[in-house]
């Protein structure tokens, strides 16, 4: 056992961590989240501050605009002084510069994927290939009426590594989910040197 | 520096605490924050958000649920924390990028919570 809860059990021992859900518009985060989350989801409205525009220009504008990004999350309370947070990530590509901020610290990533809608994934992939240390795997959202491919199909056309895990899953379902966060966390375990 | 001058000036609102130097755990979205001892006698001294914010953490949570419960920018809670932690009033709990976490011990018990609950 790599901890004790401290002696007068006032919790100063307590950590936290995170895994993060991406994926596209629909494709079953906030299901995902709220299907294993012992809260129901929350959704914390991020004020954040639009970046998009050039910078000279916001040198030139009174006043930056923010816009408010909607990020859900849900909890896990793992043992008495652990607790685990996962979190959607907005699906809006113009919110992407928050993504940082978002994963920075996350033990894994999730990304969903709907077959019907491959692509919708590709700039989360890339995302997480390219832009950050986030060992990652990628969960298929069986959705009812969606064809169903064999796993080694769907690595072929998103073109993800042979190391990269892929599995199956329904997002309604608590034990599927867990089962999805269980892969994402022993596949960083195994690239962990 | 004219540049970062001006640039600074405009969202002081959320930089009240100016730049003291401190060396301190990071506030991640996840990151715990409870309350030392609770003093109610503070509800008089700190600002209206700091105090909503002190109250809320004599229940343990994460940087996010207070953005969430209190309505507050998480850039907001960020700093207010920040100030609270400096004070002593709060604690800063550990995550996965805390120095003394060894990451894999911490993937292990993860895992093991995950496999036990069900
Ligand atoms: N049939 C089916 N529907 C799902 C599944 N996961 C999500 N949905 C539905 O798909 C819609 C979009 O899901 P949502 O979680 O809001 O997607 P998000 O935009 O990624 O957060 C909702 O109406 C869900 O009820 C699934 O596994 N199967
Ligand atoms: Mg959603």
């Amino acid at each position: 056992m790599g901890y004790r809860p401290s002696p007068e059990g006032d919790g100063a021992s307590a950590i936290s961590a995170k895994i993060v859900i991406a994926g596209g518009f629909g494709v079953g985060k906030t299901t995902f989240v709220g299907s294993v989350s012992e809260v129901p989801t929350l959704s914390t409205e991020a004020l954040m501050t639009e970046v998009s525009a050039p910078v000279d220009d916001l040198e030139e504008t009174p006043d930056k605009t923010t816009t408010t990004v909607a990020m859900d999350f849900g909890r896990i309370t793992l043992d008495s002084e652990l607790v685990l947070y996962l979190f959607g990530t907005p699906g809006q590509p113009r919110f992407w510069f928050m993504w940082d901020d978002l994963v920075r610290g996350a033990l894994g990533a999730v990304i969903l994927v709907d077959t019907r809608r491959l692509s919708d994934c590709f700039p989360a992939v890339n995302y997480f290939e390219n832009d950050c240390d986030v060992p990652f795997i990628i969960a298929v959202n069986q959705f009812d009426d969606a064809p169903v491919y064999p796993l080694e199909e769907v690595r072929e056309a998103l073109a993800v590594g042979p190391n990269v895990p892929i599995v199956n899953c329904d997002a309604r379902e608590g034990v599927d989910a867990r089962g999805v966060l269980t892969e994402a966390i022993k596949h960083a375990l195994a690239v962990t040197g | 520096m004219t540049n970062n001058s001006r640039k600074s000036a405009r969202v002081r609102p959320y930089l009240v605490t100016g730049g003291r130097t401190r060396s301190r755990r990071p506030l991640l979205l996840e990151t715990l924050i409870s309350v030392v001892e609770f003093d109610p006698a503070l509800e008089k001294t700190l600002i209206p958000e700091s105090w909503r914010i002190y109250e809320l953490c004599r229940s343990r949570q994460s940087v996010a649920e207070i953005s969430t419960r209190l309505k507050l920018p998480l850039g907001v809670v960020r700093v207010l924390v920040c100030d609270l932690s400096d004070q002593g009033r709060v604690r800063v709990h550990a995550t996965s990028i805390d120095s003394e976490q060894d990451q894999r011990d911490l993937l292990e018990r993860v895992l093991r919570g995950l496999q036990t609950i069900s």
